[in-house]
């Protein structure tokens, strides 16, 4: 056997990630995955459909987001300069628009009206109900009733945009219980309803189709940076629970010289067990419809997440990020709730901007990284959101 | 020939439908759990479905994902399910199907799942989200097995794909009634027969319909169409309203005698009328 290395060559053509990825799902499911994955590689290959896409980006995301050189947080950490990729500019406020864009389009390429989604933080379910009203779609966003709790502000955009709400309180009431039950409204639904999934989780094609409706953040980045510093960056740092902000970053730099670290929640610490950092504390298993690195007992039962961050409270992660750590081309490391809490007052008291509790999290180990590095390097972060959701959350701690 | 493939014969030969049961092992309590599986075997139950309760059953819905959530409050893990299974084996000989999600296969390796079910007695294993596409890690493990594999059809599942998921399977084949989670309403028999009669087409496997069935009416009609029909939150639902009543053996026992009778009425019936079925019985 030839060992794969990471590139920008995979998945394979049954969506494998080396050992990883795959179609775990009931049969119900996977005609519908097979007919999804069909009409994905035709338009991701048509012109017109690619046209469409972009334009809207463009025209009504806001595209393309600055890349902005913080100075100041590069001068308060004595090293490396760095750069803040600012998704959080995008018309929503966080990446999340990219890719619901993109599924919303290929829905309306595959004649379905109505269109689900789950929800952590609530701004993949303000995504969706936003591209779904674009398109005038019925839409309906699965939410677990603590991040109902968390991220209210969120709960009433949805409602605003035309969407149902739809609280789940099976499990622990957050991001996996709601992908749960988005996947169960789904079985019964699957002749008329597309499932809209907000990260690179899920069964194949979902890790590669939205890694490819996000590689606008790294296309664009690696653009700027070059236009910028006339040379590609040193390292790129991103958050990661489902990994889909960290995976469009990645993607077009896979086959570049440059150092990849995704960063996970580690909640109270890891070695309280209260985090979210499947990579690093995680082990092999099949969640959500892919094998993956997820939290679980050694039963095989899932384990509780835990991160203040309702976007990185999830004990999965995306297929490609299991395979790029095990192919070493990418590290992940962790960021406690409390180093979260700190970044997020630092980059809002520094460079005046706010960001959003999941990527105050890159924010924080890229400041750790970038005082290990002399002046002469370059780290771009990807501020994947803004923050006004979480002030109610930071001002209670 | 295997114990499901003895079971199905001889059922054919006394003109039967077969009943399939499924309950969470370890629900509400490991105990009563063997006690209910006791009665129900007594009771004529002709295959038992033993459910290994996972954390997140997204192909279930609330009645069996409530049921998984009491058996793994209770402790329940694999090897406790193979315990359970090797009690049943002292007082019976009905058929077990191990009906699993794949992580806690995974978990404990498949090679030792595989080594595990065997030496406990199970006859079949059903893994509800290890479609034929991933099934290859698992069944390269599985050299020469003796376990059953039992494989999910869908409405959904087109006919060419019907013909491949039939043909690495064995013991019978589960069709799903309807797009759907387990114990949806709305059972439709006009959909359930023509999906059976694609299925038919390209398997000579036993066909047991399953999702939505509930009563011995359902029993009976499905059974006119295919070999047998499968119980599975309806006996949940029992359990669940009767958590604290000492007689729920007794009351789990005289339901599957009643859909147990369900099964002999219907081809007795159908000889005369191979048609005759009520068309769009709902579920409750």
């Amino acid at each position: 056997m030839t060992m794969q290395t990471a590139g920008q060559n995979l998945p394979d053509v049954r969506g494998h990630f080396g050992p990883y990825g795959g179609r775990y799902v009931a049969e119900t499911l996977m005609p519908a995955l097979l007919e999804l994955e069909e009409a994905y590689l035709e338009v991701r290959t048509a012109e017109s459909f690619q046209k469409e896409f972009r334009d809207l980006l463009e025209e009504y995301a806001g595209r393309p987001t600055p890349l902005f050189h913080a100075r100041r947080l590069s001068e308060a950490c004595g090293g490396a300069r760095i750069y803040l990729k600012r998704e959080d500019l995008t018309h929503t406020g966080a990446h999340k628009i990219n890719n619901t864009l993109g599924q919303v389009l290929l829905a309306r390429y595959m004649g379905k009206r109505k269109v689900i989604a789950e929800t952590g933080a609530g701004q993949h379910g303000v995504a969706t109900a936003t591209a779904a009203a674009l398109f005038g779609m019925e839409c309906k966003v699965f939410m677990g009733t603590e991040d109902v709790r968390r991220q209210a502000p969120n709960v009433r955009r949805m409602e605003l945009l035309g969407a149902q709400v739809v609280p789940v309180a099976s499990g622990t009431g957050t991001l996996k219980d709601a992908m749960n039950e988005a996947m169960r409204y789904w079985v019964g639904a699957v002749r008329d309803t597309f499932y809209v999934i907000g990260s690179v989780a899920g069964p194949h094609p979902y890790p590669q189709m939205v890694r490819d409706f996000q590689r606008v953040i790294g296309d664009e980045a690696r653009r700027q940076i070059l236009e910028r510093e006339g040379r590609l960056p040193d390292a790129l740092v991103a958050c990661v629970g489902g990994g889909s902000n960290a995976m469009g970053l990645f993607f077009p730099f896979l086959d570049d010289p440059v150092d990849l670290i995704g960063v996970e929640a580690a909640g109270e610490g890891v070695p309280t067990g209260k985090h979210a950092a499947t990579l690093g504390a995680g082990s092999v298993g099949v969640l959500h419809g892919s094998k993956s690195y997820v939290l679980q007992d050694e039963n095989g039962q899932i384990r509780e997440a835990h991160s203040i961050s309702a976007g990185l409270d999830y004990p999965g992660v995306g297929p490609e990020h299991a395979w790029l750590k095990e192919s070493g081309r990418a590290a992940y490391v962790s960021v406690t709730d409390r180093e979260a809490l700190e970044a997020f007052r630092r980059l809002s008291l520094l460079e005046g901007i706010i960001p959003a509790l999941e990527s105050a999290h890159a924010v924080a180990h890229a400041m750790v990284e970038a005082a290990r590095r002399d002046g002469h390097q370059i780290l771009i972060v990807n501020l994947s959101g803004r923050g006004d959701k979480d002030l109610g959350i930071v001002f209670r701690e | 020939m295997s114990r499901l493939g003895q079971v199905f014969k001889e059922l054919r030969q006394r003109g039967e439908g077969a009943l399939v049961g499924f309950v969470t092992a370890g629900d509400p309590n490991p105990e009563t759990s063997l006690a209910l599986i006791r009665s129900m075997c007594e009771a004529g139950l002709d295959v038992l479905e033993l459910g290994v309760p996972f954390s997140d059953p997204t192909a279930d819905g609330p009645v069996i994902q409530r049921s998984s959530a009491r058996a793994l409050g209770q402790g329940m893990t694999l090897e406790k399910v193979f315990g359970l299974c090797r009690e049943i084996r002292r007082f019976s000989r009905v058929p077990v199907v191990i009906f699993s999600y794949y992580n806690p296969i995974l978990a404990v390796g498949p090679d030792a799942f595989y080594e595990k079910a065997v030496d406990a007695g199970a006859d079949g294993v059903l893994v509800v989200d290890l479609p034929p596409e991933e099934s290859p890690e698992m069944l390269d493990a599985w050299k020469g097995r003796d376990l059953d594999l039992i494989r999910l059809v869908a409405p959904t599942t087109p006919t060419p794909r019907m013909e491949a998921i039939t043909r690495e399977a064995s013991g019978f084949v589960y069709l799903v009634s309807m797009t759907g989670v387990t114990g949806s309403a709305g059972l439709d028999l006009s959909e359930v027969e023509a999906t059976a009669v694609r299925l038919k087409q390209v398997t000579s496997l036993p066909v047991c319909v399953g999702f939505g069935i509930s009563k011995p009416e359902h029993v009976e009609a499905v059974c006119g169409v295919a070999d047998g029909a499968v119980v599975g939150s309806a006996f949940e639902r029992l359990i669940e309203e009767n958590l604290e009543t000492k007689t729920l053996p007794d009351l789990i026992g005289s339901y599957t005698q009643q859909l147990k009778a369900a099964t002999r009425k219907t081809l007795l019936g159908a000889q005369g009328n191979p048609a005759g079925h009520a068309a769009g019985v709902t579920s409750g």
